[in-house]
């Protein structure tokens, strides 16, 4: 029982992790909360169904749905945000604008695919779980699991050991600085929105997979866990929000197992508001966050 | 009264009550805006004033001002409950803390059977008349236009322009942004409480992330250079839906373009009046 | 010396990660004083006007202005005290016009309460009328009359500068800290603010200036403090400073120095 909470909670704080990764990633770098990561890991899942439902396996509807959502990050970035940037808007101009797009992708796309659930045709992955100790997990939870873990390392050690890694880091400290340091910053920014819009899609389709349960408001409910999970990790903070995430799920999980179910999703939103009160910059109060 | 009029006023009863209540949600973001912060609590703070205002109307047989003086009482202390660990950090806080509010708000009221639970709250006394509605909207905008046009509404422009340089001439920063978020959430909370009691009927799903960001696009529409661009913002996008119904699946995706094309191409909204202080004009 | 500074540091110290921006300074100025703080650039000079507005909190130190210590207040309760201060790159209201920029920096004495606003009776008209009109004279007094009510954000390069010190002057300080205020200013610029700088000094208004215009630092200032990585490295009357092989060496170099003899403009 508590070993099957346990996992549980892991699973599912994977998969918030794995969510937040470039979340948290587009703060630190491009110092803009983009509301419209929520919107491609939606992408993601609808592409991936599209691409399954014509036949293709998921090893290769994974791929394209990651980086399809990677270029509508790429687009929708340069679109909604190169103008606010070249004018040093306020910060919170971009949330906006984010705002606004969001609400205009997901209505638009509801309007044009309707909001029933769609499903992952049968058979696209082995879905017997593997049983020990009475617990269980599946193929695909241990997918989620192991990508959350392998991205989280890969994105350290690429902001660690990496020519455009350090270019981020010196982005992330200052922006006008790294332009003086010879970096060609729009090209950053470039990459930094096509790996983002790519973590994001591919987790809507291992999450879309999970719950085998596709609808269009579905990045939305995980932007909005996300939002808790890099408050709680510390905006801009990828290790964090790896831990953050974990946090969570464990604790909504064993919320649900022993206390009642229906207080669970309060769990994130909970650990939010205590955060902003005790420790603003995250459990490791280490993030790049500028005081007002 | 002439027939026409009254066969006007009950066919359009309930748009004429939302124009009211929207344009007082319009005047309560314009309040937060209008120091430069960003609050995506206003429907979280609407849906506590309408929650307090009705059970109180059900379960007591307190006098209608006594609960709107809750209906905005209650929401001002959440506002100050957000406010104090955010407002001393950098705008984004704000923003994602209240939509924090917003969801807990959501999950309460969807779970508590005190509150109806996810059908919400139905029966509530229609108290709330056109007399009222449009009274409460008349004051507010008059306190705030004498407000925009005197010392304080100066000091909020500087605010929102360079919250530095206003603090160093003086502006006390946390004061003025505490007070901008908990007046606009008394004003929220108002209209909430007017709302529930116009319509009779109110449900969890009604203050969501979808209604905050309404509340935005009437305020980013119609522009924050003084209360009154919030105002038409809110008229114009009341009235549009009505004008617009055969596009009804496609409402939000008109609101969402709406801020997405203010924020970048009309940064002063409709209206880009700036307030007439004395002194602001030869 | 022998009344008490106006403005008193010791020991201030700032550190970023494990750098030391600011390290252990002292510094004092006097009642009706004009000096200048001097340094190449990076040496911790902005940095250290942020510390005393209070934009940025020491690690260690303490900053007493007319003797009470002001170092754990806000910028807007420092500026109640009497500070005030522009900045290198002029923050102003862009949108708003001249006048109300200068009737910002008035914001602390502009009276008239909130039900005053409300009701538009008592003081208010009457205390509105009175900030515009010592508004005007500030804008005149720096020379901007004529651009009173032109947005901030269109006026030329030197009239913003001016008018970011017609600002910071509507607060009636104690103290002026003034950022850079020669910067991008053309010859008749500068000389025009030298004029306006020594009117200051003759209503005795302290003020405390970071410049890179050594002509203009060596022939208005009493006391220039030499800064540099974050320490005091000299500190004196302008003859002194200028003769200092310590300054000439560390920081002024040799085309500096051959600057500071007049041999070029």
């Amino acid at each position: 029982m508590l070993l099957q909470q346990i996992i549980n909670g892991i699973v599912a704080g994977s998969a918030y992790a794995l969510f937040a990764l470039g979340f948290t990633l587009t703060f630190g770098v491009l110092k803009i909360v983009n509301l419209t990561y929520g919107f491609y890991f939606s992408a993601g899942a609808y592409l991936a169904l599209f691409a399954t439902l014509h036949g293709a396996p998921i090893t290769l509807a994974l791929p394209f749905a990651a980086i399809a959502a990677g270029f509508i990050a790429v687009f929708l970035d340069s679109a909604l945000l190169s103008r606010l940037r070249r004018q040093q808007a306020p910060e919170l101009a971009s949330l906006m604008v984010t705002l606004g797009a969001t609400l205009f992708l997901y209505t638009g796309m509801t309007a044009l695919i309707g909001s029933e659930i769609q499903r992952f045709p049968l058979g696209l992955i082995e879905s017997a779980p593997f049983r020990f100790n009475g617990a269980s997990i599946s193929l695909t939870q241990i997918a989620i699991v192991m990508t959350a873990g392998l991205l989280a390392a890969g994105l350290i050690g690429v902001l660690r050991a990496t020519r455009t890694g350090l270019a981020m880091r010196a982005m992330a400290e200052n922006p006008q600085a790294g332009e003086l340091m010879g970096i060609d910053t729009g090209a950053i920014m470039r990459r930094v929105s096509f790996l983002c819009g790519a973590i994001a899609g591919a987790s809507g389709v291992l999450i879309g997979l999970e719950h085998n349960a596709i609808t269009p408001y579905m990045g939305e409910t995980m932007a909005l866990k996300g939002f808790a999970v890099i408050i709680l990790g510390g905006l801009g903070d990828v290790g964090g929000a790896l831990i953050a995430g974990l946090l969570i799920g464990l604790l909504e999980a064993l919320t649900a197992g022993y206390i009642s179910s229906i207080y669970k999703d309060a769990v994130g939103f909970l650990l939010l508001v205590l955060t902003l009160w005790a420790r603003p910059f995250g459990l490791f109060g280490r993030a790049s966050v500028r005081r007002a | 009264m002439p027939a026409a009029l009254d066969d006007f006023l009950w066919t359009y009863q309930s748009l004429i009550a939302s124009l009211g209540v929207n344009g007082l949600l319009a005047l309560s973001m314009y309040v937060v805006l209008a120091i430069g912060q960003l609050s995506l609590g206003q429907a979280a703070f609407m849906g506590v004033g309408a929650y307090a205002s009705a059970l109180l109307s059900l379960h007591t047989g307190l006098p209608f001002p006594l609960e709107l003086a809750a209906a905005m009482l209650i929401p001002a202390a959440f506002a100050l409950a957000i406010g104090a660990p955010t407002l001393r950090l950098s705008g984004v806080y704000l923003a994602l803390a209240t939509i924090g509010l917003g969801e807990l708000l959501r999950i309460f009221l969807i779970q508590s059977d005190f509150t109806g639970g996810a059908l919400g709250l139905s029966g509530i006394p229609a108290k709330a008349g056109f007399t009222l509605i449009y009274g409460c909207l008349a004051a507010a905008t008059l306190a705030l236009m004498l407000i925009t046009r005197s010392r304080i509404g100066r000091a909020m422009e500087a605010i929102r322009e360079d919250e530095t340089a206003a603090a160093v001439s003086g502006v006390d920063l946390p004061r003025y942004k505490m007070t901008a978020l908990v007046v606009s959430a008394m004003l929220a909370g108002l209209a909430g409480a007017l709302n529930a009691h116009a319509s009779s009927f109110i449900g969890p799903n009604d203050y969501g992330f979808d209604a905050a960001v309404t509340i935005l696009s009437y305020a980013l529409l119609g522009g924050v250079g003084s209360p009154f661009g919030s105002l038409a913002g809110a008229l114009v996008l009341t009235l549009l839906p009505e004008i617009l119904r055969p596009l009804q699946d496609f409402r939000l995706v008109v609101n969402g373009a709406i801020i997405v094309v203010a924020v970048l191409y009309m940064p002063h909204g409709l209206i880009p009046w700036r307030p007439l202080r004395i002194g602001a004009r030869p | 010396m022998s009344a008490a500074p106006l403005l008193s540091i010791k020991g201030l110290t700032l550190r970023y990660g494990g750098l030391a921006a600011i390290e252990d300074f002292d510094l004092s100025v006097t009642e009706g004083a004009l000096d200048a703080l001097i340094g190449p650039n990076g040496a911790g000079k902005t940095s250290l006007f942020n510390l005393i507005s209070g934009l940025t909190r020491q690690d260690e130190g303490e900053i007493c202005l007319g003797g009470a210590r002001i170092d754990r207040l806000s910028p807007s309760q420092r500026a109640r005290r009497g500070l005030a201060r522009t900045f290198q790159n002029l923050r102003l209201f862009a949108e708003m016009t001249a006048i109300e920029n200068v009737l910002v920096g008035m914001h602390l004495h502009v009276g008239g309460s909130l039900i005053e606003i409300l009701t538009r009776l008592g003081r208010f008209r009457k205390a509105e009328r009175a900030a515009v009109e010592a508004a005007r004279e500030l804008l005149a007094f720096v020379g901007l009359s004529p651009s009173e009510y032109a947005p901030a954000g269109s006026l030329s390069y030197g009239d913003q500068r001016r008018l970011e010190i017609a600002r910071a002057l509507a607060a009636k300080p104690k103290l002026l800290l003034l950022d850079e205020p020669a910067a991008g200013m053309n010859p008749a610029e500068t000389a025009a603010l030298r004029l306006l700088l020594e009117k200051l000094r003759a209503q005795n208004i302290s003020m405390l200036l970071v410049e890179h215009d050594m002509s203009l630092v060596m022939r208005l200032c009493d006391t220039i403090t030499v800064l540099n990585f974050g320490r005091k490295i000299a500190e004196g009357p302008p003859d002194a400073v200028r003769a200092d092989p310590a300054v000439m060496e560390a920081y002024l170099g040799v085309r500096g120095a051959a600057h500071v003899r007049g041999d070029s403009a």
